[in-house]
């Protein structure tokens, strides 16, 4: 069996919490808190859970963005959790990434042209006018016209941006690309032609996606396995179907189960809603033991004192609940 | 050169602040015909014909002996000796004599004591005086405006608007020359600290903090005392001390901008930091700077013309604005050398003032304009 393309070992991303007239380092802001997974060549991980749970830090943090805390991140058979940044720059190629917002992520002061031919400046070795012909190969691939070249972002619509940033991330022929939520800031007509753009790209150029959303009818469309995160830990890892079918953990249970029902005759039936009550807790200050035990409707007394491991219950099905321990 | 939207944006809402447009066409005029002061105002002729032959002393060397004089010196043109060279020819014996008899013999019959003369001239300037030129006006100096001199001359008999025109001139290439300096400098520092954060900021900060404190005009007069003055001692003294003024502004401008989803997306492309600096984050602190920068401009001006005042600044034989200023205050009883140092002051700093208000509100990007 071929290596995974990348392979995450017990990820911490912890942001220090300063305090005082010395800034002595009075705690940390545990984003991404031990955190592992694989992605296969050409597949498609989702990374689900809520607003600040670290999905976004994590996918961040894979592409070494952030000066990790802690842990191994392989990718392409190249370890680069302890790189420094300089001799990261020659690896950026092979790993790209695709912003959320697709207005704030394009340089208001540049062009099409001269935002999608970044890249190409600084990695390649590329003549101006080889670089042009790059960049409009490019545009035609994600579906802009190609006498758009000199026009500024602001001069295109939500769903283009969106286009110019993934065409930025393509430039390079990479193999990996993180989607940060790609999808979050547009209308939900324009959402479809992006995802439907993306997995066209994935068929046709062979990439490998960690998509990360917190739309889970988008992600159950296009991933090929599921990760539920939950302050700063991955809860639950399984093919999709697994995942949306059976899932093991409470806290994926009560968010598939919030999930809107587009039937409006089905919606009124529906029982088996999970209303969690409360807050997430502070990633600054996580309770004992399990994470969700705060919030879990099936909390046992064991919860609030071990943190369960992130073990493999099922044949490619993992999870991180007291409810499935073995003995 | 195209411009692109956004500066066409922005040309276009300056043109729309009339003030500030008709402030740069002043200004530009009266900066323009500074540049060209010595053609204005010098004490030696334009063009000078010398037995038919055009010399220019303006631009080349010509001793006395070479108009059939006797030093070989440069010639003294305003000497009126030397007038009468270079009208009758080189008679060098009638001149030392009798030089007006002989000029107007010359001008009105073309002869020198009854003989033929190679009849020349001398064009003079607008205003026959420099700004070191000591005028041998009758009467004591300082002199009152008169046909002679315009703006009068100054306790030492010197022109005032031959000196008020070089002083305009350096004033303004003082100011302009310090606010560029210390803006890269003050740039370059203030990026640094803001774009790298962490201890590079706050180490750069206390240093800057302690800088700031430094008694500035202490030191240039601690300075001026050792080494001898000069415009570009002065010059780098102020921008020494200039620069400061800028990092807080950028600073700020680069640690906003340096999260800016773009800013990410360009280091997650691989771009290289100073890249990023100067393509992505330095644009949006152009602004604030742009803002700041008429208050340095119109500080380097008053900067240069109090030292000048305290004595510290230039020799006191430039032509300077600050010291016109002093001489003002010694000789009250001479009130057109106060009106004429309060007028250029006034002049010069609102239409500054006035330009680069203009140019903030073109740059101001909440501003709309109908």
């Amino acid at each position: 069996m071929t290596p995974p393309l990348v392979e995450v070992r017990d990820l911490k991303m912890h942001f220090p919490i300063y305090a005082g007239i010395l800034r002595k380092q009075v705690g940390a802001v545990k984003a991404v808190d031990g955190v592992s997974f694989d992605i296969l060549e050409g597949e498609t991980l989702g990374l689900v859970g809520e607003s600040g749970c670290g999905k976004s830090t994590c996918g961040r943090a894979v592409l070494r963005l952030y000066d990790i805390t802690d842990g191994e991140i392989v990718v392409d058979g190249r370890a680069i959790g302890g790189e420094d940044q300089r001799s990261l720059r020659r690896m950026r190629p092979t790993m790209q990434m695709v912003f959320q917002d697709p207005q704030a992520c394009l340089n208001p002061r540049m062009t099409v042209g001269a935002i999608i031919g970044e890249p190409l400046v600084e990695h390649s070795g590329m003549s101006r006018a080889e670089r042009t012909a790059r960049v409009e190969e490019l545009m035609d691939k994600v579906g802009l016209n190609r006498a758009f070249i000199n026009r500024y972002p602001h001069e295109f619509s939500g769903g283009q941006r969106q286009r110019i940033g993934i065409a930025r991330a393509l430039a390079l022929n990479p193999k990996f690309i993180v989607c940060d939520e790609p999808i979050a800031a547009l209308d939900v007509s324009i959402q479809a032609q992006v995802v439907n753009l993306l997995e066209e790209l994935q068929d046709s150029l062979g990439l490998t996606y960690l998509f990360i959303s917190h739309d889970l009818s988008m992600v159950r469309h296009i991933a090929d396995r599921v990760a539920v995160m939950y302050l700063g830990k991955v809860v639950e890892l399984a093919p999709r179907d697994a995942l949306y079918d059976a899932p093991l953990h409470p806290y994926t249970e009560a968010l598939l189960s919030a999930v809107p029902e587009p039937d409006p005759a089905k919606a009124g039936q529906r029982k088996d809603r999970i209303v969690l009550q409360g807050d997430v807790p502070s990633p600054a200050n996580p309770p004992e033991g399990c994470n969700f035990c705060t919030r879990c409707p099936k909390v046992m007394d064991v919860c609030r004192e071990i943190d369960p491991e992130f073990r493999e219950v099922q044949p490619g099905h993992w999870a991180a609940c007291h409810l499935h321990d073995t003995e | 050169m195209k411009l692109s939207p956004l500066n066409a944006r922005r040309w276009r809402n300056f043109k729309r602040n009339r003030r500030a447009v008709w402030s740069l066409w002043i200004f530009a005029v009266l900066f323009g015909l500074s540049l060209f002061a010595e053609v204005l105002a010098n004490d030696k002729p334009l063009l000078v014909s010398y037995r038919g032959e055009w010399r220019s002393p303006l631009v080349s060397f010509y001793s006395e002996e070479d108009f059939g004089g006797f030093f070989q010196t440069e010639a003294t043109y305003r000497e009126v000796e030397v007038q009468c060279l270079i009208v009758s020819g080189g008679l060098e014996d009638p001149c030392l004599d009798d030089p007006e008899g002989i000029i107007e013999e010359v001008q009105t019959a073309g002869t020198a004591l009854g003989e033929p003369a190679e009849a020349g001239w001398l064009l003079w300037p607008l205003i026959p005086y420099s700004y070191n030129t000591n005028s041998d006006y009758p009467g004591a100096a300082p002199h009152p405006p008169s046909s002679q001199h315009w703006l009068g001359t100054d306790d030492t008999a010197r022109d005032v608007l031959a000196r008020v025109i070089y002083g305009f001139r350096l004033s303004v290439a003082f100011a302009l020359i310090v606010t560029a300096l210390s803006s890269i400098l003050g740039i370059a520092a203030g990026a640094v600290q803001g774009y790298f954060g962490g201890w590079t900021d706050l180490i750069l900060q206390r240093i800057v903090e302690i800088w700031a404190s430094t008694p500035q005009l202490y030191v240039i007069i601690i300075v001026v005392a050792i080494i001898p003055v000069s415009f570009w001692l002065l010059v780098g003294l102020t921008v020494l001390f200039g620069w400061i003024g800028l990092v807080g502004v950028v600073r700020a401008e680069f640690l906003r901008a340096r999260n800016f989803e773009y800013v990410r997306a360009a280091k997650a492309l691989g771009v290289s930091d100073r890249t990023v600096m100067f393509r992505h984050v330095l644009p949006n602190a152009m602004v604030a700077t742009l803002t700041f920068l008429p208050f340095l401009v119109t500080g380097a001006i008053g900067g240069l013309a109090s030292l000048d005042f305290l004595g510290f600044g230039l020799p006191s034989s430039s032509p300077s604005l600050g010291e016109l200023t002093l001489q003002a205050k010694q000789n009250l009883q001479a009130p057109w050398l106060g009106f004429t140092a309060f007028f250029t002051f006034a002049i010069m700093l609102s239409l500054l003032v006035f330009i680069f208000e203009g140019i903030r509100d073109a740059f101001d990007p909440r501003k709309t304009f109908s």
